[in-house]
């Protein structure tokens, strides 16, 4: 297996040149870049075939420009007739039996890779020779957004999922409406997000800190286009302190400013039976939590307050046609709607922000005291379910 | 279209001629029409879309109507205007070429065109009743079922109806071979087009009924309560994918198997040789169609079907390169020591050569399990089937057209123009979609009405749209050349290519019962064997006898007609079921009369045709 | 000449397949029937895709009675062997026994017919299993309503045949036109055998 990998090595040194050299997009949206395993091992593939097609068609271009060269017709010759063959067995077996052998080579890693992509039992070992403990998000593609679950951990949030770069991270994906494709083209491939019971898996896994952009693959509607998401690889340290200030929103902290707090008045009375701020098990609309430090606003547009009104004045209407936040029954003013993104400007609970992908900043962890021993983990949640109901009551 | 006899006899005629007509000839005619009217159609579409994507951020036009606009493209240019186009080659084609004065079917032949022409009028109305299908053409439920307008029942419904036409065409052409081949046309000596279309109606025959299931079962989701794309009512939304492309893959190979057949006959032509490992070719056909229907789920490869599942029909779709690889050596092998003429149809089986390759070499990374997750859904996928269907299909259906147009239409389309119209269309190809196997890889996924700014998507992007220009000035090209060559009505031989298979045996265009007599044909390339041993002429197999012919019709015409009208009842339902009945009824009345009414055709006497020439290509 | 087609009396062996036309239709239709089994294997290929997708609605071992769906076989595999019968006195030339046993076969149809009819109303009456109850409802009633649905129309067209040629007896042009619509008969029962089995005794079954 190896060896004719190592082989090639050399041929494809020369064709990602190649590639490079023709343009091949950003390095947080291009396939042609990868940025994590997976992405890497499927530009090998991506190589591999197109080395051996190239080869094909440099020997089907050297008899087509020799043929047409050649055996053109001659001036005075009209009237010549050339021998009429029949055909060649050696040669119709020779172009029969080459082909297959460049497909095994082809067919080998194709079925090997396409095994490795769909194990997602198998627990990562880290160098010490330690199990690493499994990030599973729930993923979940609605018109047109996303919305992400982590498991155990009891985080929600939407748009933007945060993973740490030491390991891979799983998803458990379905979809509450229509079939959507969930994507990262420069660290992993794409899998349908399907409505029927059956929830895809997948992994993820990305080598370097940075905001990587996700689409959506599969045609949902008029916004299919503006379905995008992002995926922000930061250091296990800082993935780590990222879940630590987002288990700790409840949505109950109050803003210092008072505009604000009308904001998330009016926020409560309006919003609230769609969205959600801290863990919830409610979208209907995107979760809250940390909208503050997206990126992007819904996905695709400018974290801008001009845009944000914008969005909130026409519910999106014309930002992001077909979305269903149209139906949304409020009715707010100006005034009303400034105290809102007053509010929702407040709704940054974490020092890790798509900024900390960028920053150069590495802090390490083996992310355990995320995931503590079964026993502890059971009695730290019913401890911390106590607490939550108190301060309900206050 | 416009030989002298029929300007004589004036508009009315001419129409009710071809209402009623049952001459393969004619439905060739009318395939022909109506086949580029959609081609036209559909290509404007495809401006939409390239203007919409000329650059980032663009509002050129809508969302809704974008995915308008990119569903009608599909579904226009597959089923309304590649199919018959197609279908107006082997009309005009293929009985000539096995040396049968009709098909098996004529009466059924009229009904399949009639059937298309009306499911294809009814997918369009939809532009004018609030708003086209827009889920695209693969309308995968269950987007299918959110779609709120009707759309998406113009779509069911309208290639329903299609569907039966190509179907019945389908079965007419296997029959038509399997039966009504002339004296001493052995299988082995059939033309490779007659091979190809032969076998892509089988293809026809066994993959349109899963279509059939499947808009049935749309319609019954749509319409009627129906629960199959439902989970909440445990409705399963992967069957459709499925269904749609158990068809749809063979679909592939029935569009793209003809034009394989027409350059296996404009090469040996314009090569001067027989073709190279004839034996070898038609294995390959069968073999690339036999395939074809194990292969279905390489579209479905990200569905999460599993790994094992993946990995068979990865492997399987690999296999398909190999016979496909056979044919292209072959055809370079055939001009191999030839004496190539470099006439407009054989500079198009040129271009097609290594534009097909590309295609094909493109297909088998797709088929690369794995790796067809990062190309799935995206413009790599687009870039990879444009390069198949119109670097194979429409290469082959344009170069059909020019190289048989003489046989249809008794006159020469303008070379001159016809390079003009090739150099035009093939370099605004290449620009066009090139540059789109990059984008895929860049990570734009396709179906895609806006790209953002600064991803860098920009200039490939504008680059594809100035290509699809070039492509559009080559059709006008070509349309013009058809006008103006229809306007000079300038007749031409039998035989102007000095070609080698039967259909040029006989008078351009021929007289409306083909043979006079029936041919006897002596071996592959029947006319090419009479020009190197005898005549240069085709012997008879029979003395000069009367010739039974099928009367003319207007009941296909009628029977698609009441469905069409029937399709608007089952759609709006309510007080509009009286549509319903009305269309069904009109519908089975037709069959009914068809079915009581003894047709029996008539007879050519053997005094009228002795007062005509010798039947000869001279 | 053309009208020697229609006249009756001494034909030859194969009447179905004397004359090009026939041979036509006989080939023709053949093929019509590979579709028409891609058509019915879509449809038990969806069916068995649903077959436990009941979710609240009665399941197919609930509702299902053996006993009146095997006399429903028995029905059509005899209007079957009655269509053979009918095609055996075609060949002999022998119009008046044709007829006779394609009226057979006709009323054996029939009461097929109506027993899927009662069969039917039984499950939307007794059970409130209708068309729109569950997906496994629809992927049922598509199937066997299909399966019926080819029943009526083979029905209409063999009476219509019966009806249009009893004045004038048997010649090639209408022969092959009743030997290939026993041929659809025959397909339809043979589809049926296929339902029985998938549908019926798997549901009953497991």
């Amino acid at each position: 297996m190896k060896g004719w990998m190592t082989r090639f090595k050399a041929v494809m040194a020369l064709t990602v040149m190649a590639l490079i050299l023709s343009g091949c997009g950003e390095p947080f949206l291009s396939t042609l870049q990868p940025r994590g395993e997976g992405a890497a091992m499927l530009l090998e593939l991506i190589i591999l075939s197109t080395v051996i097609m190239l080869f094909v068609f440099v020997v089907v271009m050297a008899i087509y420009i020799y043929v047409v060269i050649k055996f053109r017709q001659k001036e005075g010759q009209e009237d010549f007739i050339p021998k009429q063959t029949e055909g060649s067995h050696a040669l119709e077996t020779l172009w029969t039996v080459i082909p297959i052998i460049l497909l095994l080579i082809l067919a080998v890693p194709t079925v090997q890779y396409t095994f490795t992509f769909a194990d997602v039992n198998n627990p990562e070992v880290s160098q010490e020779g330690e199990e690493l403990d499994q990030i599973w998000i729930d993923v979940t593609g609605k018109q047109y957004w996303w919305h992400f679950e982590y498991e155990g951990l009891d985080i929600t949030t939407s748009q933007e999922i945060y993973i740490p770069t030491d390991r891979r991270v799983y998803l458990s994906m379905i979809s509450d409406d229509v079939i959507h494709s969930f994507w990262v083209p420069s660290i992993q491939g794409k899998m349908d997000v399907n409505p029927t019971g059956n929830r895809n898996e997948m992994w993820l896994q990305a080598d370097e800190e940075g905001v990587y952009w996700g689409k959506c693959a599969e045609l949902c509607g008029p916004s299919h286009s503006l379905m995008d998401f992002k995926v922000i690889a930061v250091s296990p340290g800082e993935f780590e302190e990222w879940v630590e200030d987002m288990q700790g929103v409840t949505g109950e902290e109050e803003p210092e400013t008072t505009t604000a707090q009308a904001g998330q008045e009016t926020f409560e009375e309006n919003c609230l039976s769609c969205h959600a701020v801290g863990s919830s098990p409610n979208k209907v609309g995107p979760n809250l939590t940390n909208f503050a430090d997206r990126d992007k606003l819904a996905g695709v547009f400018d974290m801008t307050e001009e845009n944000l009104f914008e969005w909130i004045d026409t519910k999106g209407e014309e930002m992001k046609p077909g979305n269903l936040m149209v139906d949304a029954p409020y009715d707010l003013n100006e005034e009303e709607i400034n105290q809102v993104i007053e509010y929702l400007m407040t709704l940054s609970p974490s020092e890790v922000t798509p900024e900390s992908a960028d920053n150069g900043v590495y802090i390490d962890s083996d992310l355990s005291d995320l995931f503590p021993e079964e026993e502890e983990e059971d009695a730290e949640e019913s401890e911390e379910d106590e607490e939550t109901d108190e301060n309900d009551e206050e | 279209m416009s030989t002298t006899a029929e300007k004589k006899a004036g508009f009315g005629s001419v129409l009710w001629d071809y209402l009623t007509t049952v001459d393969h000839k004619k439905i060739a005619i009318l395939y022909l029409v109506a086949g580029l009217f959609f081609f036209i159609l559909g290509g404007l579409q495809a401006m939409l879309i390239r203007i919409q994507l000329i650059a980032p951020d663009n509002e050129f036009i809508s969302a809704q109507f974008y995915n308008e606009v990119l569903t009608m493209h599909g579904t226009t240019m597959i089923f309304l205007a590649a199919m018959p186009l197609i279908f107006a080659l082997m009309n005009a084609v293929l009985p000539l070429q096995i040396g049968a004065r009709d098909v098996a079917f004529p009466f059924i032949n009229s009904l399949g065109f009639w059937l298309f022409f009306f499911g294809g009028i009814f997918l369009n109305i939809s532009w004018f009743a609030g708003g086209a299908p827009d889920v695209g053409w693969t309308a995968y439920a269950p987007l299918s079922l959110f779609s709120e307008s009707h759309g998406v029942d113009y779509y069911s419904i309208g290639l329903q109806i299609t569907g039966f036409g190509t179907l019945m065409g389908g079965i007419n052409f296997i029959v038509t071979v399997v039966n009504m081949r002339a004296p001493g046309m052995t299988y082995m000596r059939m033309p490779l087009f007659t091979w190809t279309s032969f076998i892509a109606s089988v293809l026809i025959l066994f993959a349109f009924p899963a279509l059939t299931v499947g808009l049935f079962l749309l319609t019954f989701d749509r319409l009627f309560g129906g629960n199959f794309f439902d989970p909440e009512m445990g409705g399963n939304v992967i069957i459709w994918e499925h269904l749609f492309w158990i068809f749809g893959h063979p679909e592939v190979y029935i569009l793209i198997l003809p034009a394989f057949g027409v350059f296996s006959e404009i090469i040996p032509t314009f090569s001067k040789k027989r073709l190279f490992g004839y034996s070898s070719m038609v294995f390959a056909t069968i073999l690339i169609a036999f395939l074809g229907f194990m292969v279905w789920a390489h579209h479905m490869f990200t569905v999460g079907l599993g790994p094992i599942a993946n990995s068979i029909f990865a492997v399987a779709t690999m296999a398909i390169a190999v016979p496909t690889g056979i044919k292209i050596f072959n055809w370079l092998f055939t001009m191999w020591g030839g004496s190539i003429r470099l006439t407009s149809p054989m500079v198009m089986a040129l271009g097609f050569i290594p534009t097909f390759t590309i295609g094909g070499m493109t297909g088998v990374m797709l088929a690369s399990a794995a790796a067809d997750f990062q190309y799935h859904d995206t413009y790599f996928v687009v870039a990879h089937f444009h390069y198949v269907i119109v670097g194979g299909t429409v290469l082959g259906i344009f170069a059909g057209i020019i190289y048989w147009w003489p046989k249809m239409f008794g006159t020469m389309l303008n070379e001159k123009l016809n390079h003009w119209f090739f150099w035009l269309f093939f370099i605004g190809f290449h620009l066009t979609f090139f540059f789109q196997h990059f984008l895929g890889l860049m990570g734009m996924p396709r179906r895609y009405w806006k790209f953002l700014p600064d991803q860098g998507l920009d200039l490939f992007n504008l680059i594809s749209t100035i290509g699809a220009f070039g492509m559009a000035i080559g059709t006008i090209i070509f349309l013009i050349n058809v006008v103006m060559t229809q306007m000079k009505g300038e007749k031409v031989s039998g035989d102007p290519w000095d070609a080698r298979t039967l259909e040029w045996a006989i008078p351009s265009p021929p007289p409306f019962y083909n043979f006079k007599q029936e041919p006897l044909v002596r071996g592959l390339d029947a006319l090419w064997v009479e020009k190197m041993q005898g005549n240069g002429k085709i012997q008879p197999a029979e003395p000069l006898g009367d010739i039974h012919m099928p009367n003319r019709s207007f009941v296909p015409f009628v029977i698609s007609l009441g469905l069409f009208i029937a399709g608007f009842g089952v759609m709006y339902q309510g007080a509009m079921w009286i549509l319903a009945a009305i269309g069904f009824g009109t519908t089975a009345g037709a069959m009914l009369y068809r079915s009581v009414k003894d047709d029996i055709g008539y007879h050519v006497h053997k005094e009228e045709l002795e007062e005509e020439g010798d039947g000869s290509n001279g | 000449m053309a009208e020697d087609v229609l006249k009756s009396g001494n034909l030859p062996e194969n009447p179905e397949r004397a004359t090009l036309e026939g041979r036509n239709k006989f080939m023709g239709f053949w093929f019509f029937l590979g579709g028409e089994t891609v058509l019915f294997a879509s449809l038990f290929g969806t069916y068995l895709a649903l077959r436990n997708s009941s979710v609240d609605g009665p399941t197919g071992e609930e509702i299902f009675g053996l006993g009146l769906v095997f006399l429903m076989t028995v029905i059509l595999l005899t209007s079957s062997l009655t269509s053979v019968y009918a095609m055996y006195h075609m060949k002999n030339n022998d119009f008046k026994k044709m007829q006779l046993w394609l009226g057979i076969t006709v009323l054996l149809g029939f009461a097929f017919l109506g027993l899927e009819i009662y069969e039917f109303v039984h499950y939307v009456n007794d059970y409130g299993f209708g068309f729109t109850t569950s997906a496994f409802s629809t992927a049922f009633y598509s199937l066997v309503g299909f399966h019926g649905a080819h029943v009526a129309f083979g029905l209409v067209w063999i009476i219509s045949l019966m009806i249009r040629n009893h004045k004038r007896g048997l010649n090639l042009y209408n022969a092959p036109k009743f030997y290939i619509a026993s041929l659809y008969w025959h397909f339809i029962d043979v589809v049926w055998v296929f339902i029985f089995t998938v549908v019926y005794l798997m549901g009953k079954v497991g």
